[in-house]
């Protein structure tokens, strides 16, 4: 088995939602060989120095392994939500696409 | 015994024709249509305040217009928050549509949501850290989540329609499933299983294949004909969701899992008025093509207080667009930009925050990173919240002027004014609320 980098949309899916000004992203890794892999890739330290002037407040990360996936919660992470921002996006659908596009280190033969 | 029930709206704008193909070939028990998000009610309210019969889903007819026959015919209870901030006027539709389309049914209104009166200037906003006075904006409207504990009642008159305002979304899935199979109050475990499925539900599309295509990795099949979902509820709470045979889309296990924890943060504690639903455990499982098995969705005790929604008057916000093509284009609209961010702070005075995105090179992300522009054809978009009406109209001009005074070759003027609403959560005692059912016929 080899190491490999490879953007995190190779090996998984996402899917963004919010609530006022908290953004909310799972994480699915497609093959479940991958799932311990893309966990030790995707940690709270790494998703805060990702887009810091973004995603600006506390991270919080929940595993799921009874489903191989990864529950990211960003606080103050939505330009002031709703009710402030002047994103387009201002639910911030298109957040995923933020972390899809991470590398992340998978196992290969 | 396997009770059916169906999505039938999942927003305010959702699809109408896959409503009405499910009620009709679905032979569902239920069909929840979900119209209201967050911010929903307040327009309501405004709409109720400037003429006292409004106030309700503006689409109300032509969504019930499209199942009520099949719906009354197959006996399939229709649930639903299309009320909006006036459910009694709701169901005066309901029967008006009902008596023009020769049907006789028996309408539940459910108020009680609506709890403006107990917003005083004293109420504390526990996110923003003040009270409604100092927070200083108008209060518009506020409403609680009711729960299944408010529709169970109007279940029992065993109605064809159940309108009512705001009722957190899953429980206007998990009222008629819990009412048909008799579900105690406090049987955690099967209202959190059934929690589940209405949260699955809630978002129509979203669990058939919608919110999700993403090629090469995720293929979506027939993707502009997607079919609403529907369940096949058993008595312990667990089911299949599934979609009609013939419909576009999917529902797989990566369908189910991504709309599961949808909008959800921690995944053992998805707090509703009706239980702590716990999706951590959760086994999801292909059970056929199109077919998903969910079971081991659990919960624990409701939570104490019910959260309620107050919405205040947010001003309006202001969005102005205009387009640069060809060799150039990034450059001279990056100029039309610094011409609008100058001419609004020094000829109008403008104090406001005011956002300037290309789109084509960066808008969405722009506040994460920063891209290098590469493409010709480039679009400015300006936009700035105020409760000035006349500094909103400002922005507008000033973009529009660009058209005799920006850059070169510079064209696609759009520009408009939306009223807007601000939204903040309070917590108010189960008791404060109550809750009454009025059953018209028509």
């Amino acid at each position: 088995m080899n190491r490999h980098t490879v953007p995190l949309r190779e090996v998984a899916s996402a899917r963004t939602g919010d609530k006022g000004n908290i953004s909310c992203v799972s994480v699915w890794v497609y093959d479940p060989r991958d799932y311990e892999a893309v966990k030790a890739s995707l940690t709270v330290e790494r998703l805060a120095q990702a887009y810091p002037a973004l995603w600006r407040g506390p991270i919080q990360r929940y595993e799921v392994p009874a489903l191989h996936g990864l529950n990211f919660v960003f606080h103050d992470a939505l330009e002031g939500g709703v009710n402030a921002s002047l994103n387009l996006d201002f639910h911030g659908k298109s957040f995923s696409f933020l972390l899809l596009a991470l590398d992340v280190e998978v196992q290969r033969p | 015994m396997t009770f059916r029930i169906g999505a039938g709206a999942g927003f305010a704008g959702d699809r109408i024709d896959p409503a009405r193909d499910l009620a009709e070939r679905g032979r569902l028990d239920a069909l929840a249509f979900e119209c209201l998000a967050e911010r929903t009610l307040a327009y309501g309210h405004l709409a109720r305040m400037a003429d006292p019969d409004k106030g309700y889903h503006g689409f109300i007819e032509r969504r019930l217009e499209a199942v009520l026959a099949a719906c009354v015919r197959q006996r399939t209870t229709i649930v639903t928050n299309m009320g909006v901030a006036n459910p009694r006027a709701a169901g005066r539709i309901a029967v008006a549509l009902a008596r023009r389309l020769g049907l006789k049914i028996r309408v539940a209104v459910v108020e009680g949501d609506d709890v403006t009166g107990q917003v005083t200037p004293d109420t504390f906003l526990p996110e923003l850290g003040r009270t409604v006075r100092e927070q200083g904006l108008r209060v518009v409207g506020a409403n609680v989540y009711l729960g299944i504990e408010a529709l169970l009642p109007a279940l029992d008159a065993e109605p064809h329609l159940v309108i009512t305002g705001r009722v957190a979304d899953p429980s206007l899935f998990l009222a008629p499933i819990a009412h048909r199979f008799g579900w105690r109050p406090d049987d955690w475990q099967r209202l959190g299983a059934g929690t589940a499925i209405g949260h699955l539900l809630e978002c129509t599309t979203q669990v058939t294949g919608g919110y999700f295509a993403d090629p090469p990795y995720k293929v979506v099949p027939n993707i502009a004909r997607l079919g609403f979902p529907f369940a096949e509820v058993e008595g312990d709470g667990s089911g299949i969701v599934t979609k009609l045979d013939g419909t576009g889309g999917l529902v797989s296990e990566l369908t189910v899992k991504e709309q599961l924890l949808y909008e959800v943060h921690d995944p053992s504690a998805y707090l509703t008025p009706d239980v702590t639903a716990d999706f951590a455990g959760t086994r999801v499982q292909q059970a056929g093509k199109d077919r998903v098995h969910i079971v081991n969705a659990s919960g624990r005790e409701r939570p104490a207080l019910l959260k309620a929604i107050v919405g205040f008057d947010g001003g309006f916000l202001a969005e102005a667009e205009f387009s640069y093509a060809g060799a150039g284009a990034v450059e001279r609209a990056q100029i039309a930009a610094a011409i609008v961010r100058e001419r609004m702070a020094e000829v109008h005075g403008c104090r406001e925050v005011l956002r300037l995105d290309l789109i084509g090179v960066n808008a969405l992300h722009a506040t994460a990173i920063h891209r290098p522009a590469q493409t010709t054809d480039v679009r400015l978009r300006a936009a700035m919240r105020t409760h000035d009406r006349r500094m909103a109209e400002n922005l507008l001009s000033e973009v529009e002027s660009l058209w005799l005074g920006g850059p070169a070759g510079g064209g696609g003027y759009r520009g408009g004014i939306t009223p807007s609403v601000n939204t903040q959560p309070i917590y108010v005692e189960r008791d404060a609320i109550s809750v009454n059912v009025e059953v018209l016929q028509s």
